[in-house]
C-alpha cells in the first residue's frame, strides 16, 4: 500500500558500504496460518559460512497465531540458508523450522521435522521430486477489492485458450514479475528449472526440481518467500488459492512429478503402472487430505483436472488424478506426475506422503493426517 | 511538503568535488531540543581533518527557538560527545552528538539528561550494564499539512485487524519496507550498534534494535539511530511517530523494550539473582521509574495487547503480558537477561538506562534526583529558568 509515495518500493534505495562487514540474516518461516511466511533480520558481526554459524533465535508466537500471549516464545532452528538476493553478497536468507521452548515439540504447522525423518528412512530409495508451482497475480483497488491483473475492474477478459505461454500485450500480464522471479531464485541458488504463463489469464506456474527428499520442501517455500517479496516491489498479491475466480477459469495447482531408484530402473514403467499406482489409488482419500485446503472447488474434473473423490490415470492424460508421462512409457522407465496436489499445499506434507505410500507401507500417512489436523485447530 | 517538486527529495543531488571532500570535513551538530523527544541539528564546516572528539568545539546555538532558553538570554552550548561517519554525506564527514548547557557551560540545558546519566554510568562500571533496546515506530503520511494517517492505511479508514502483519512479507501485509531496510544500512555505514529490524504487529509499525551496549553507549546510540531514522523520513516524505498509543482502540501502541543484564545477571546464579533479587527491587520502585518510562504510557500499558498494566508490576518467564519477561534463555542458563517491556517508544534512552542501573547497582540513591531533574525539564519555560539565566548572565559579567 505505498503506491503514491515515491521511492517507497525501491528496497535498494540506500546502499550499503563496501567496508562494512556485516552479515545480515534474514530468518524465515511458516507462520499459524500453514500458508504465509514470515521473517526478520538479525545482524551478524562475523562471516557466516555453514549453517551451525547461525544461531536459534525467538520470536513472539503470540503475533504468528503459534502461541498465546502468557507462553509466546517461539523458538527459530536454522536449517537452510541461501544467498539473498535482494540484499546482495554476503547476506542471507535462513530457512527455519519452529519450535516450543523445549526446542523439541514443534510448533504449530511445523511439518518439516516429520518429513525429515520419513526421507532419512527412505533415501535409499533416492525419491526425486520437480513441483510446478501455479499462482495467480492480482492488482488490489484500495484496501479490500482483489482482483487479477489486467482484467478489467469488475469484468472478465476473452476466455480462456489464448493464454497459455502466450506472448504480446493483449495475452500477457505480468511476465516482468515472473521474470524477476526466475532471475532472483537463480541468484540465490534455488532449484527454479523453468517458468511459463499458464492457462487462465494473469496465471503463472514456476517449477521447482530436481530436488531430493527434503530438498523440495525447502526449495520450494524459499521460492514462495522470494516470490512474496517480489510481490511487494511491484505493487501485485500473490494468490495461491486453489480456485480464486468460480466459473470457467482455471484453478491453481502444484502438480507433483515423482521418481524413486524403482520408477527409473529397469521395468520402471510397469513398476509404476502394476504397482506404484494401486498403492496410490488405495490411499487416495486418505491422502487426499493433505493436498490442500479448498482442493474440491478445484478438483471438478473439468479444466484439466479429475474429480476430488475418484482416482483414475492414464498415460499422457491431464484428466487424470495422475498422469503417466508419454516418454515414461516409451522408455520404460521414469517418473509419473501427480496433479492432485493444490497450490496451496505446504511441500513438505506431500513430498512425505508421497514418499511414505511409495516406499514405507504408508506407516506414516495417520500420523501425517493428524499432524494436520491438530495445527489446523484453533489456538487453545 | 516537498512531493510534488521533483528532486527536493534527493539529498545528494548535487555532489561535493573530490578536491573539496578531501580537504574539508562536514559536522553535523545533533542536539535533543525542548521537547525532549525532537533532534534538531545543524552543519559546521571544518577546514582541517577530524580524528577525535578532542579536535571539534563547542559550539552554540539559539535556544529560544529550541524551547530551551528566552530571548533574553539565548544562547545554549553545544558541546560534542561522540562522533560517528555521517551516512548522508559519506566519508570523511560527521555526525556530531552533543550535550546541551546554559552559558557557564555547566549547568545542564533543558533535557539533557545524558550527563547524569553519564555520572550513574561511571560510577556503576565495574557491574558492566549491558542493554539492547527494541525502538518500536510508525510510519504516518501526511495529506496536505494537518491530517497525519499511518502509511498504507485507507484515508479515514482502517485496515484489517491485527494478525497478520508481524514479520509479514508482502504487498497485502508489508507497508515501507524500503524505509526500514535503508534506515538498517545507513546505521550500519554509519557505525551504529544496531542488531536487527523486524515488521511489528500493527501494520505500517516497525521496530529496531539497537545493542549490546555498555553504559552510556545505548543512550548515544538510540538517539543517533533516531536521528537516521528521521532524515530517512524526510527523503521519503514520511513522518516517524514515536506514541506510545498514536492510534486507539484495537491496535498495537509502540514500546521501547529494554533488554538488560549486568557483570552478576550473567554469572552463576544469575537467574536466581534476577528473580530473588532484582524482580523485588523493580517492584518496590515500580510508581517512581514508570515516570520516566515515556509520557502518556498509561494509553498504552492497558494490560492487553501484550502489555502489563501501568499501576502495576508483574513478571513472568517467557510471557509477554508483563511489565519484565525473563526470557526462557535465561532460565535454562540459570543467567542471563531481562526484558523490562514498560517503556514507550517516546522514552528519553539515558534517563530509563540510568534509572535501571540506579536501582539494580546503586541501591537506588539517585532515583528522586532523577525524577526531579526529569520534572524540572517538563516545566514550561519560566520565571524561574529565567532568573537562573539572569542570574548567570550577571555573574559572567562580573
Amino acid at each position: 500500500m505505498t503506491e503514491t509515495v515515491e521511492h517507497l518500493r525501491d528496497f535498494n534505495y540506500y546502499k550499503l558500504n563496501q567496508n562494512v562487514t556485516h552479515v545480515l540474516a534474514e530468518y524465515i518461516w511458516i507462520d499459524g496460518t500453514g500458508e504465509r511466511m514470515r521473517s526478520k533480520t538479525k545482524v551478524y558481526l562475523t562471516p557466516i559460512t555453514q549453517i551451525s554459524d547461525l544461531e536459534w533465535w525467538t520470536y513472539d508466537g503470540s503475533s504468528t497465531e503459534q502461541a498465546n500471549t502468557k507462553w509466546s516464545e517461539i523458538y527459530l532452528k536454522p536449517v537452510v540458508y541461501v544467498k539473498d538476493p535482494f540484499r546482495g553478497d554476503p547476506h542471507i536468507l535462513v530457512l527455519c523450522e519452529t519450535y516450543l521452548p523445549d526446542k523439541k515439540t514443534p510448533a504449530r504447522y511445523n511439518f518439516r521435522w516429520i518429513a525429515n525423518e520419513i526421507m532419512e528412512k527412505a533415501k535409499d530409495f533416492k525419491p526425486w521430486f520437480g513441483i510446478e508451482q501455479e499462482y495467480f497475480l492480482l492488482k488490489r483497488t484500495g484496501t479490500t477489492h482483489i482482483w487479477p491483473l489486467g482484467w478489467p475492474t469488475g469484468g472478465f477478459p476473452y476466455p480462456q485458450g489464448r493464454y497459455y505461454c502466450s506472448i504480446g500485450e493483449r495475452n500477457n500480464f505480468g511476465r516482468a514479475l515472473a521474470e524477476a522471479h526466475l532471475r532472483a531464485c537463480l541468484n540465490a541458488g534455488i532449484k527454479i528449472a523453468g517458468i511459463n504463463a499458464e492457462v487462465a489469464p494473469s496465471q503463472w506456474e514456476f517449477q521447482i526440481g530436481i530436488a531430493e527428499g527434503i530438498e523440495i520442501g525447502d526449495h520450494l517455500w524459499l521460492a514462495r518467500y522470494i516470490l512474496e517479496r517480489l510481490g511487494e516491489e511491484f505493487g501485485i498479491d500473490i494468490n495461491y488459492d486453489p480456485k480464486p475466480i468460480l466459473g470457467d477459469w482455471n484453478g491453481s495447482g502444484a502438480h507433483t512429478n515423482y521418481s524413486d531408484v524403482k520408477t527409473r530402473g529397469e521395468g520402471g514403467y510397469k513398476y509404476i503402472v502394476e504397482q506404484l499406482i494401486p498403492l496410490l489409488s488405495n490411499t487416495h482419500k486418505e491422502v487426499l487430505k493433505l493436498y490442500g485446503a479448498n482442493n474440491e472447488k478445484r478438483l471438478t474434473g473439468h479444466h484439466e483436472t479429475s474429480s476430488y473423490d475418484q482416482f483414475s490415470w492414464g498415460d499422457g492424460s491431464r484428466g487424470g488424478s495422475i498422469r503417466v508421462p508419454v516418454i515414461t512409457k516409451e522408455l520404460g522407465a521414469g517418473y509419473l506426475e501427480d496433479r492432485r496436489p493444490a497450490a496451496n499445499i505446504d511441500p513438505y506434507l506431500v513430498s512425505a506422503v508421497i514418499v511414505d505410500v511409495a516406499l514405507l507401507n504408508s506407516t506414516y500417512v495417520n500420523q501425517l493426517k493428524q499432524l494436520l489436523v491438530q495445527s489446523a485447530k484453533p489456538l487453545a | 511538503m516537498t512531493e510534488t517538486i521533483e528532486n527536493l527529495r534527493d539529498f545528494n543531488y548535487y555532489q561535493l568535488s573530490k578536491a573539496v571532500n578531501n580537504t574539508i570535513v562536514l559536522a553535523e551538530y545533533i542536539w535533543i531540543d525542548g521537547s525532549g523527544e525532537s533532534l534538531r541539528s545543524k552543519t559546521k564546516v571544518y577546514q582541517t581533518q577530524i580524528k577525535t572528539l578532542e579536535d571539534l568545539e563547542w559550539w552554540t546555538y539559539d535556544g529560544s527557538s529550541t524551547d530551551q532558553a528566552v530571548t533574553r538570554f539565548s544562547e545554549i552550548y553545544l558541546k560534542p560527545v561522540r562522533v560517528i561517519k555521517d551516512p548522508f554525506r559519506g566519508d570523511p564527514h560527521i555526525l556530531v552528538l552533543c550535550e546541551t548547557y546554559l552559558p557557564d557551560k555547566k549547568t545542564p540545558a533543558r533535557y539533557n539528561f545524558r550527563w547524569i546519566a553519564n555520572q550513574i554510568m561511571e560510577k556503576a562500571k565495574d557491574h558492566k550494564p549491558w542493554f539492547g533496546i527494541e525502538q518500536e515506530y510508525f510510519l504516518l503520511k501526511r495529506t496536505g499539512t494537518t491530517h497525519l494517517w499511518p502509511l498504507g492505511w485507507p484515508t479515514g479508514g482502517f485496515p484489517y485487524t491485527q494478525g497478520r502483519y508481524y514479520c509479514s512479507i508482502g504487498e497485502r501485509n508489508n507497508f515501507g519496507r524500503a524505509l526500514a531496510e535503508a534506515h538498517l544500512r545507513a546505521c550500519l555505514n554509519a557505525g551504529i550498534k544496531i542488531a536487527g529490524l523486524n515488521a511489528e504487529v500493527a501494520p505500517s509499525q516497525w521496530e529496531f534494535q539497537i545493542g549490546i551496549a555498555e553504559g552510556i553507549e545505548i543512550g548515544d546510540h538510540m538517539w543517533l539511530a533516531r536521528y537516521i531514522l528521521e532524515r530517512i523520513g524526510e527523503e521519503f516524505g514520511i513522518d516517524i511517530n514515536y506514541d506510545p498509543k498514536p492510534i486507539l482502540g484495537d491496535w498495537n501502541g509502540s514500546g521501547a523494550h529494554c533488554n538488560y543484564s549486568t557483570l552478576t545477571t550473567r554469572s552463576e546464579g544469575g537467574y536466581r539473582y534476577i528473580v530473588d533479587k532484582l524482580m523485588p527491587i523493580l517492584k518496590e520502585n515500580h510508581l517512581e521509574m514508570i515516570k520516566l518510562y515515556g509520557q502518556k504510557n498509561e494509553l498504552r500499558l492497558t494490560g492487553r495487547h501484550e502489555t502489563g498494566k501501568y499501576d502495576q508490576f508483574t513478571w513472568g518467564d517467557g510471557s509477554r503480558g508483563c511489565s519484565v519477561r525473563v526470557p526462557i534463555i535465561t532460565k535454562e542458563q540459570g543467567q542471563g537477561y531481562f526484558e523490562d517491556r514498560r517503556p514507550a517508544a517516546n522514552i528519553d534512552p539515558y534517563l530509563v538506562s540510568a534509572a535501571l542501573v540506579d536501582v539494580t547497582c546503586l541501591n537506588g540513591e539517585h532515583l528522586k534526583q532523577l525524577n526531579s531533574i526529569f520534572e524540572d525539564s517538563l516545566k514550561p519555560l519560566g520565571q524561574q529558568i529565567f532568573q537562573q539565566q539572569k542570574e548567570q548572565f550577571q555573574q559572567q559579567n562580573q
